[in-house]
């Protein structure tokens, strides 16, 4: 490295770390974003020079990219690090890198950010899960994503790109990644990828998908089916104290990525079981005498992993819906996730857009009850699953504390 | 026997579109009125309907929707007196002609003199157009710019945001209504969905008190109207 450029990385580290010293101190913030913040501005190619060498392992996808760098961080078995707040965008990044040393690394990555942080990091496994509709009123469209991945995966040397096969729009935006792990996984969401992302001719779905233009589904090396990972004729049982069937295949992803950079599989599997909560999902939580499980679904494929048939989900149901930049302005979305499946469920709605989500159950004759004031909910007893969309349960988190 | 017909869910649905078939079915049922639900997808034909709904899409597939409506009797039912509610790219290809990838332009359905361009820049956030006695409420997401064909009546006049060029929102003609505001918009405005039913029932609905009402004044006074 130029002796100007380290001198200048050495000092923008110097910065961060105490901007975040100081945001945690004065109880500010978790400390994470606004020291990332300073260093990149300092030194703009701060990431870069932090990532160098270390054995990178990047996540995205719209659902399950939390869970899974969760899974992958368990399952290395040594010390990882790792954004693990949520902060998926270069700041959080740096900040990652800054708070640990070792040399294993896994980042959660923002969709929009991956071409950025591929350069950035120059990382060793790069996990795509899925591509579906998610905040489009400040995102791009998801094909318009879709492409921006193709460009960036195609000058992606030096890595394996490991990719959801079942998925058109992933399977589109890998095909041009020089090193490509394929891995077919139980789709329950094909609504944004009815049209074929090279010619929009309708796909044929039969098992697996094509295309009349000859698109096809790639052939995977590695399938997710119910709690196994089949790696070729091998199988892997997974044990998981997270809930949710889509969770196996996110643990899946994990195993594969681990397995890249020299994890071996048994050992992996079996440390994943051990992952009970991640950023207070899944696990129950307290509040005012209730007992709460929080689960968080943002757009509609969310949403239907967490109703999907077998879901374990209590008799009494929260939903929280807000429409917050960070949650997307437009809570059109609700009429795409299957909302329907609360059938049979006491179910409450809570947050800024509750009368939405209640017209959109009155119209499906859910019996649903909109709560103006969230007090009135301390008065029951019986536990509660609460589904909540991005800064709705932010706010649930803080609310409620672990059991 | 009401027949509201879903055209191309598979291709026009990118923001919860579907919804308005949702709410319709409710309103109509709440009333005791017989209804059902026609959905035509890539690969079937278009089948006969009273009330036609289309929704909005990104630049390939409504390419593709309004070609695959141009090969069948889509054109003659609406001129046979069928109904039809039109969102965002629903709109542009009932009209003449609207632009898609890059700058090429698409002939449209030609059912609506109403020529869509690609505009300066995006129009995205939460929207209100003036409707006779009505405020249409809603949420717009889309890059484009609708001229009106002489003597075209636009659907009202723009109170908060874009519409199809910061005046005027959508159409209304015949029995077609078409608007900017995307998604469930029927959702948001009950009334209209009620407008709509009338129309292609040929019946005065009897009131209905929903949760929809509510939703309905919650959203004006958000906009502070």
């Amino acid at each position: 490295m130029e002796r100007r450029t380290a001198v200048r990385a050495a000092l923008a580290i110097t910065a961060a770390r105490l901007v975040n010293w100081l945001s945690r101190r004065t109880g500010r913030g978790s400390g994470t974003v606004a020291g990332g913040r300073v260093g990149l501005r300092l030194a703009p190619q701060l990431l870069s020079t932090l990532a160098h060498g270390r054995d990178v392992i990047l996540v995205t996808g719209t659902n399950g990219k939390t869970t899974t760098s969760a899974l992958v961080r368990e399952g290395w078995g040594r010390a990882v690090a790792a954004n693990a707040t949520g902060a998926n965008m270069p700041a959080g990044h740096v900040a990652a890198l800054i708070d640990s040393s070792s040399n294993a690394v896994v980042l959660e990555t923002d969709e929009a950010w991956l071409a950025m942080v591929i350069d950035q990091t120059a990382p060793r496994v790069i996990v795509l899960l899925n591509l579906s509709r998610d905040q489009l009123d400040r995102a791009s469209e998801v094909r318009q994503l879709a492409e921006r991945w193709r460009g960036a995966l195609a000058k992606a040397n030096g890595c394996t790109v490991v990719a959801n096969a079942s998925d058109p729009l992933v399977a589109y935006a890998a095909e041009l990644a020089p090193t490509v792990t394929w891995v077919q996984v139980p789709s329950v969401w094909q609504l944004d990828a009815q049209s074929c992302p090279h010619c929009t001719s309708p796909l044929r779905f039969d098992g697996t998908w094509s295309c009349e233009c000859g698109f096809r589904e790639p052939t995977a090396t590695v399938r997710s089916e119910g709690t196994r990972a089949w790696f070729g004729e091998d199988a892997t049982e997974l044990t998981l104290a997270i809930p949710g069937a889509f969770n196996f295949v996110n643990a899946t992803f994990a195993l594969v990525a681990l397995e890249v950079v020299g994890v071996p599989r048994s050992g992996a599997s079996a440390r994943l079981a051990s992952l009970m909560s991640v950023q207070g999902r899944y696990g129950r939580r307290q509040w005012r005498g209730r007992e709460l499980r929080l689960l968080l679904a943002k757009n509609p494929a969310g949403v239907a992993a967490l109703l999907a048939p077998g879901a374990d989900l209590d008799d009494e149901v929260w939903v929280a819906i807000n429409a917050q930049i960070a949650d997307g302005k437009d809570p059109s979305w609700l009429y795409d996730a299957p909302f329907e499946q609360l059938k049979g469920h006491q179910v409450m709605c809570l947050g800024e857009r509750r009368l939405d989500l209640a017209t959109r159950l009155e119209a499906d004759g859910v019996t649903a009850t909109v709560v103006d004031d969230v007090e009135v909910l301390a008065l029951g007893q019986s536990p509660v699953t609460l589904i909540a969309n991005y800064t709705a349960f932010r706010y649930w988190l803080g609310e409620s504390t672990p059991c | 026997m009401l027949r509201i017909g879903l055209l191309y869910p598979d291709l026009l649905g990118t923001y919860g579109d579907g919804g308005n078939a949702r709410i319709l079915a409710h309103r109509a049922r709440a009333r005791g009125i017989d209804l059902e639900l026609v959905e035509t997808r890539v690969g079937d034909s278009v089948g006969r309907a009273d009330l036609y709904l289309l929704g909005g899409g990104e630049d390939g597939p409504q390419r593709l929707a309004r070609d695959l409506l141009a090969q069948q009797y889509f054109a003659s039912r609406v001129a046979d007196g069928a109904s039809v509610f039109a969102v965002c790219a629903g709109l542009q290809i009932l009209g003449t002609s609207f632009a898609v990838e890059g700058n090429d332009t698409h002939p449209g359905l030609g059912i609506v003199e109403a020529v869509s361009v690609r505009g300066t820049k995006r129009s995205v956030g939460d929207m209100a157009t003036r409707v006779g006695e009505h405020v249409l409420v809603g949420f717009e997401n889309h890059g484009g710019v609708t001229t009106l064909g002489q003597g075209v009546s636009p659907l009202g006049t723009v109170v908060r945001g874009r519409g199809n060029d910061g005046a005027v929102d959508g159409y209304r003609v015949g029995r077609i209504w078409a608007t900017y505001a995307h998604g469930p918009a029927l959702a948001l405005n009950p009334w209209l969905a009620d407008e709509l039913l009338a129309s292609a029932t040929g019946q005065t609905l009897a009131p209905l008190v929903s949760v929809a009402d509510e939703l309905h004044r919650e959203r004006l006074r958000s906009l502070g109207l």
